[in-house]
C-alpha cells in the first residue's frame, strides 16, 4: 500500500533535528501531545487551553458537537494556523508554529474534512504526488540526462504503488478521471488514499468515512488497524458517527467550546453526563 | 462524388493529425506564415533577396517571441506567477552580457571577456536578479506580485537609464559602464557571423570557406548577392533550434515530480505543503529558471538580434506584447507559448509594419494630412481618402495598439483560455495508466462501477 | 528589565515598523544637520515640500478613484493612467478652444495645437489670463471621463462582472492600450506645451516660489477631496461601499443596489481621475499621451501604501509618495537625482512586505 519504509528510504523520519522549544525524548513520550492550546480569532476563541495525549499506535478518537473546536486544533497542530498561546509535541519537541511542509516532513499528516482534492488534476496525479523526497522534486534530477534516469525509475515504483493503493480503496477504475470529477465519497477515498501515500508515522483524520458505504468502511478500519499494528503508525480520528467511534476507537477525546471536556475509554465517555449534556445542550 | 468524398476524408485526417501533434501544428502555422510573407513580398515586388529578407525576419521574431514566451508561460502557466516584468530581467540578461564582453577600451568600458562567458554570465545576473525579487514578493497574491513586478523592472530599467551609472568604477580600479541613456553601443557581434566571414565583426573581411560556398551557391542559383540576408536567415533558424531546445527543456520540467508539484501549487498550495511540499522553494526556483531564459531571450533578441542595447527599449510595453502573445496560446501549454508567439509576431508586429506599403501599392492614396480634422473633414463633401491617407502614413502604428487592446479584451470575454488553453498534459515523467487494467477485480463485485462502495454527493 | 524585554519583542514582531522608525530617525536628523549645517537652504527645502505637497495631492487625488475601484470592483484597474490622460486631453481641447477661438480656427485649438495648430504662447492659456477656460476645461474633464468609465464599464467590465481579479486586470490592460492610443490617433503622440508660463503670476512666499498654477491645484485638489469625504460620509453611499467592499454577494442579498453602487464608484473615481489629468497638465504645462500610465505606478504605490479602499488612505498615500520623491533629492543629488522615483518604488514594496495591507488598510471606504 503505502510505500515501505526500509526499501526505498522514501520518508524516513529525520534524526533529531533543530528542536524548537522542548527536547523530552523519553521513551514513555507520547507522539502527540497538545498542552493549553488556545486560538483566537479577532474576537473569537475557537480553541481556549485545551490539552491531551495521543498515545503511541493508538486509534484515538476525537468528538464533540459543532463549533467545539475539533477543526481549529488539527489546524493548529499541522501548522495552517499559528496557535495564539500553547505547544504542540510531537515525538517529544515543540511543533507550533512550524510551517505545514515541515510538519509533514516530520511524519505527522492530516486529512481535510472537506476533501480537497487537486481537482484539475487526475485521480493518478494526485497520488503519485503524495510521497514525500521524491528525486525527481528537484529541478536538476528531473532534467538533466543522467538524473532523469533515476527520476524515470522511482516514477516506475510509485506508479505501482499507487496502483496498488487505488485498487485497495476501490477507485482503481477512475483512475485517470479528474479529481474534481469524482463523487463526494470517492473523493474523501482519494484523500485518505493520498494522505496513507505520504508514509506518515502519525495521520490526523478529519472525517474521513463521510459518504463512504460500510463495507468498505470496515475495510477501511481494518486496514488501519493492521497499519497501527504491523507499522506502527498512530491515528486521532475526528468523526461524528458514534458507531465508529465507540466500536473502534480507544481513547476518545471529547472537545467542547474550545476545550476538552472528558477523555476515557469508550464506555466512560458514553456514559458521562456532561458529554451527553454538552451535546444535548447544543441541540436547543 | 467519390472524389468529394476522398477530399473531405483528406482534409479530416490532416484535422486529425494537427490535433494529435504538436509539431504539425506548429509547422503546418509556420508554413502559412512563410507563405503569407512571400505573398506579400511578391506584392510588393521584392526581389530573391528580399524574399530571403522578409523569411528572415519572419523566422527572427517568430522565435525570439516563442522563446520569451516560453519563459514566461513556465511563470505564469506552471507556477501561477503573474510577472509582468519580464522586461526588465530582459533587460539585465542582455545590459550584462553587453558590460562582461565590452573591451575595456570601449565607451563604456566593458570587462572584455569571451561571448560565451557573457551570455551565461547574462542568465545567472537575471536568475540572481529573479533571486532576489522571489524571496520577498512570492508570498505575495497574484496582483500585488503583478504591481511588484511592473515597479522593479521600472527601478532596473531607471537604474540603466541613469547617468549614475553611465560609466563607474569597482572597487579594485574595474570600469564598467551602462552608458545612461544611451546604453551600450558596441555588442559583440552575432556569432553566426564567425561562420560566414573571417572576422565577424566585418563583412568586408572575406567569406570563410563555408561562407564562400553558401554565398556562391545563393548567388549562382538565386542571383542573390546581398550576403547578409542568408547571414540573417541562418540566425533565425538557428533561434528555431534554440526554441526547440528550451521547448524540450520546459516539457521536461512539466512533466515530472517537479511539474507536478507546480501544478498542485497552482491549485491549492494549503494541500501541498500538507503533504510536505516546500511550496516556496519550488517557486523560487521556477522564477529563477524562467528569469534566465528571459535574460538569454533579451540576449538573443535585442543583443545580437537588434545588436542595439538601450533602456527605452525595455519599457513595461515590452513585457505587455509578450502578455497577449501568451495570452494569445493560452497559458499552461508550451505549444500554446509558441504558437502564441508565432501569431503574435506575424499577425500583430510583423504584418502591420508591412500594410501601409502593401495598400499604397495596390490603391495608391496620396494624401497625407497630418492632423485627424483635416482628415475627417472632407468626409461631408464625400471624400475619405484624406482619413485613409491618415490612418495609413501617419496612424497606422496606433491602431495596432487599439486593435491589440481590444483583442485583449474580447479574448477575456470570450475565450480567456487563448487557443490552446488549459492543456491537461499529465504531470509525470512515465505513462501513468501503462501496465494496468483498471477495474480489474474479480469476484463478487457485480455493482456498477460507479454505484460501488461510495454515496453521491 | 522590563522595557527592554518589551522593546525586543516589538522588534521581533514587527521588524518593519522598526527599520522605519530608524531610518525615519537617520534621516530627519540628517534633515536638521543639513538645514543648520548649511548644506540645505530653507527656501530649497520649502521649494522641495511645496513641490512633493502639489504632486502628493494630485497622486492622490488619482488614487481615490484606483483605490475604490480595487475594493469595489475587485481588480487593479491598469487603465486608470489613461482615464487621467483623457481627462486631460478632453479638458484641455475645451480649455484651448476657449481661450482661443477669437483668434483660430477651431480645428487647430480642439486638437491642442497638433499638426500646424497654434503655439501655447500665441493661445496664452493661464489662469490669470483665460480663468473662464480653465474652469471649464475642468468641468469637461471630470464630465468627459465619467462618461468614458461609465461606456468602458457598461461594455467591458458588466459582460465579465463576475470573473476572477486576473482576468479583470488583463482586460483592464486592453482597455490601456486601446485608450492610450486612440489618443495618439486624435490627436499625437509627442509632447506639447500647453500653458503660457510668461503669463503665469508666481508670488514669493518665505522665499519659496510658488506659482498661480500650483496654488490652483492646492485649492481645487483640497475642494475635491472634502466633497468625496462628505459625500461618503454623509450619504447611504459610504455605507453601501463598505458592505460591497468587504462581501459583494451578501451586500447583494441584503438589497444593496450593487449596480448603482458600481456606477457611483466609476462616477466617482472617473471625475477625481479626469481632474487630476486636467490639474496635472496645468502643473506641468506640457501635455503627452501617456502622462496618465507614467503616473500610474505612483498611483499604485501611494494606494497600496495607503490602504486599498480607503479614500483616506489613498491621500495619505499620495502625499507620502509625493513627499518622498521631491524630498529624496535633498540626499540624492547630482546624478542619482534619476533615483527619486526608484524610491518612491522601492518604499510601495517595502510596504508590501511588512504590512500589506497598507497604512489604513482593514479599515475600509471612508
Amino acid at each position: 500500500m503505502s510505500s515501505e519504509p526500509a526499501a526505498d528510504g522514501v520518508g524516513e523520519e529525520p534524526a533529531g533535528d533543530n528542536a524548537v522549544g522542548d527536547t523530552t525524548e523519553t521513551a514513555d513520550e507520547p507522539p502527540l501531545r497538545v498542552e493549553n492550546l488556545r486560538k483566537e480569532f479577532g474576537g473569537i476563541t475557537a480553541v481556549d487551553g485545551a490539552s491531551f495525549e495521543v498515545a503511541d499506535e493508538s486509534l484515538t478518537g476525537l468528538i464533540g458537537p459543532n463549533g467545539a473546536g475539533k477543526s481549529t486544533t488539527f489546524n493548529c497542530i499541522t501548522g495552517v494556523h499559528e496557535p495564539t498561546d500553547g505547544a504542540v509535541y510531537f515525538n517529544g519537541t515543540d511543533i507550533a508554529g512550524l510551517a505545514p511542509n515541515v510538519i509533514a516532513n516530520r511524519g505527522l499528516v492530516r486529512t481535510f474534512q472537506i476533501a480537497r482534492e487537486l481537482a484539475e488534476m487526475t485521480v493518478l496525479e494526485n497520488l503519485m504526488l503524495a510521497p514525500q523526497r521524491q528525486q525527481g522534486e528537484t529541478l536538476f534530477r528531473s532534467v538533466l540526462p543522467p538524473f532523469r534516469d533515476g527520476v524515470i525509475e522511482e516514477e516506475t515504483e510509485l506508479r505501482e504503488a499507487v496502483w496498488e493503493s487505488l485498487e485497495f480503496f476501490e477507485i482503481d477504475h477512475l483512475a485517470e478521471e479528474q479529481a474534481g470529477n469524482l463523487s463526494g465519497g470517492q473523493r474523501k477515498l482519494l484523500e485518505l488514499a493520498r494522505a496513507l501515500m505520504t508514509n506518515p508515522d502519525m495521520l490526523l483524520l478529519d472525517e474521513p468515512f463521510a459518504g463512504v458505504n460500510p463495507t468498505l468502511e470496515t475495510k477501511l478500519l481494518d486496514r488501519i488497524n493492521q497499519l497501527r499494528a504491523e507499522e506502527g503508525l498512530t491515528f486521532l480520528l475526528v468523526e461524528h458517527d458514534m458507531d465508529i467511534i465507540m466500536e473502534h476507537c480507544d481513547p476518545v477525546i471529547v472537545m467542547h467550546q474550545g476545550q476538552v471536556l472528558a477523555e476515557g475509554r469508550p464506555e466512560e465517555i458514553r456514559n458521562n453526563e456532561r458529554v451527553v449534556d454538552a451535546y444535548f445542550g447544543e441541540q436547543q | 462524388m467519390s472524389t468529394d468524398w476522398f477530399q473531405t476524408s483528406r482534409l479530416t485526417q490532416f484535422r486529425e493529425l494537427l490535433e494529435r501533434s504538436d509539431v504539425a501544428l506548429v509547422l503546418t502555422a509556420m508554413a502559412a506564415f512563410y507563405l503569407l510573407f512571400l505573398g506579400i513580398g511578391a506584392i510588393l515586388n521584392y526581389d530573391v533577396a528580399g524574399l530571403i529578407s522578409i523569411l528572415g525576419q519572419v523566422t527572427f521574431f517568430t522565435a525570439v517571441y516563442a522563446l520569451i514566451v516560453l519563459a514566461l508561460n513556465l511563470h505564469w502557466g506552471y507556477a501561477g506567477l503573474f510577472n509582468i516584468g519580464i522586461a526588465g530581467f530582459m533587460a539585465v540578461g542582455v545590459y550584462t552580457m553587453a558590460m562582461l564582453t565590452a573591451p575595456p577600451t570601449g565607451s563604456p568600458p566593458g570587462l572584455g571577456l569571451p561571448v560565451v562567458v557573457g551570455v551565461v554570465g547574462g542568465m545567472l545576473a537575471a536568475a540572481l536578479v529573479g533571486l532576489v525579487t522571489a524571496l520577498p514578493a512570492l508570498r505575495l497574491r497574484a496582483d500585488y506580485l503583478a504591481i511588484v513586478t511592473v515597479a522593479i523592472s521600472e527601478i532596473i530599467r531607471l537604474t540603466y537609464n541613469s547617468p549614475a551609472f553611465s560609466t563607474f568604477t569597482l572597487p579594485g580600479g574595474i570600469a564598467l559602464g551602462t552608458g545612461g541613456a544611451s546604453g551600450i553601443g558596441t555588442f559583440p557581434s552575432n556569432p553566426i557571423q564567425a561562420v560566414y566571414y573571417v572576422d565577424p565583426s566585418s563583412a568586408a573581411s572575406g567569406a570563410t570557406p563555408i561562407g564562400a560556398a553558401i554565398f556562391g551557391f545563393f548567388e549562382a542559383v538565386f542571383g542573390v548577392v546581398r550576403s547578409a540576408v542568408i547571414v540573417d536567415l541562418t540566425y533565425g533558424l538557428v533561434l528555431a533550434v534554440v526554441v526547440f531546445l528550451v521547448y524540450t527543456l520546459l516539457a521536461r520540467v512539466g512533466n515530472s515530480p517537479f511539474g507536478r508539484v507546480l501544478k498542485a501549487i497552482q491549485e491549492d498550495e494549503v494541500v501541498a505543503k500538507s503533504l510536505g511540499k516546500d511550496t516556496n522553494r519550488f517557486k523560487i526556483k521556477t522564477f529563477m529558471l524562467g528569469c534566465a531564459l528571459m535574460g538569454l531571450a533579451g540576449v538573443l533578441w535585442q543583443g545580437f538580434g537588434t545588436g542595439a542595447v538601450y533602456p527605452q527599449a525595455f519599457r513595461p510595453e515590452l513585457t505587455f506584447y509578450i502578455f497577449i502573445a501568451v495570452i494569445i496560446g493560452g497559458a499552461g501549454s508550451n505549444t500554446g507559448s509558441v504558437l502564441g508567439g508565432a501569431v503574435f509576431a506575424n499577425l500583430l508586429f510583423l504584418l502591420p509594419q508591412y500594410l501601409p506599403n502593401i495598400i499604397e501599392q495596390t490603391f495608391s492614396i496620396q494624401a497625407d494630412p497630418n492632423n485627424f480634422i483635416a482628415a475627417v473633414g472632407p468626409i461631408a463633401a464625400g471624400e475619405i481618402a484624406p482619413l485613409l491617407g491618415y490612418i495609413l502614413n501617419q496612424r497606422l502604428p496606433a491602431l495596432r495598439f487599439v486593435f491589440v487592446g481590444v483583442l485583449l479584451i474580447y479574448l477575456m470575454q470570450n475565450r480567456p483560455e487563448g487557443l490552446l488553453g488549459h492543456r491537461t498534459e499529465t504531470a509525470a515523467a512515465v505513462d501513468l495508466s501503462e501496465g494496468h487494467t483498471p477495474g480489474g477485480r474479480t469476484g463478487s463485485d457485480l455493482t456498477a462501477p460507479d454505484e460501488r462502495g461510495v454515496d453521491d454527493e | 528589565m522590563e522595557p527592554y524585554a518589551r522593546g525586543r519583542q516589538l522588534l521581533n514582531d514587527q521588524p518593519g515598523l522598526a527599520i522605519v522608525a530608524v531610518a525615519a530617525l537617520l534621516l530627519v536628523g540628517d534633515l536638521f544637520a543639513k538645514l543648520l549645517g548649511g548644506g540645505l537652504t530653507a527656501t530649497r527645502f520649502g521649494g522641495f515640500v511645496w513641490d512633493g505637497l502639489v504632486i502628493g495631492l494630485l497622486i492622490g487625488l488619482a488614487g481615490i478613484g484606483l483605490s475604490l475601484t480595487y475594493s469595489i470592483l475587485g481588480f487593479a484597474n491598469f487603465a486608470h493612467g489613461d482615464y487621467i490622460s483623457w481627462g486631460a486631453f478632453s479638458g484641455w481641447a475645451v480649455a484651448y478652444l476657449l481661450a482661443g477661438i477669437d483668434r483660430y480656427a477651431a480645428g487647430g485649438l480642439l486638437l491642442i495645437g497638433a499638426g500646424d495648430g497654434p503655439a501655447p504662447g500665441d493661445v496664452g492659456v493661464s489662469i490669470t489670463n483665460t480663468p473662464l477656460s480653465i474652469v471649464a476645461g475642468l468641468v469637461v474633464a471630470v464630465g468627459f471621463t465619467i462618461g468614458v468609465s461609465l461606456l468602458i464599464d457598461r461594455a467591458v467590465y458588466r459582460p465579465i462582472r463576475d470573473a476572477d481579479g486576473i482576468t479583470l486586470l488583463i482586460a483592464s490592460i486592453g482597455v490601456a492600450f486601446a485608450l492610450r492610443y486612440l489618443i495618439v490617433f486624435f490627436f499625437y503622440s509627442g509632447r506639447q506645451g500647453v500653458t503660457d508660463i510668461s503669463r503665469v503670476p508666481a508670488y514669493e512666499i518665505g522665499g519659496v516660489v510658488i506659482n498661480a498654477h500650483e496654488l490652483t491645484i492646492v485649492v481645487i485638489a483640497l475642494v475635491l477631496m472634502i466633497g468625496v469625504h462628505l459625500l461618503l460620509q454623509r450619504s447611504k453611499l459610504g455605507k453601501a461601499m463598505r458592505a460591497m467592499a468587504d462581501n459583494r454577494d451578501l451586500a447583494q442579498v441584503t438589497g444593496i443596489p450593487v449596480e448603482g453602487v458600481i456606477r457611483t464608484t466609476w462616477i466617482l473615481g472617473g471625475g477625481l481621475a479626469g481632474a487630476a489629468g486636467y490639474l496635472v497638465v496645468l502643473t506641468q504645462g506640457t501635455i503627452a499621451y501617456d502622462l496618465g500610465w507614467l503616473l500610474l505606478l505612483l498611483i499604485f504605490a501611494a494606494v497600496i501604501m495607503g490602504g486599498i479602499g480607503s479614500v483616506y488612505g489613498a491621500i495619505v498615500g499620495g502625499l507620502v509618495i509625493g513627499l518622498a520623491s521631491r524630498l529624496s533629492l535633498i540626499w540624492l543629488t547630482g546624478d542619482l537625482s534619476s533615483f527619486a522615483e526608484p524610491v518612491a518604488f522601492g518604499l510601495m514594496i517595502f510596504v508590501l512586505l511588512f504590512r500589506p495591507e497598507g497604512i489604513f488598510g482593514g479599515v475600509s471606504t471612508a
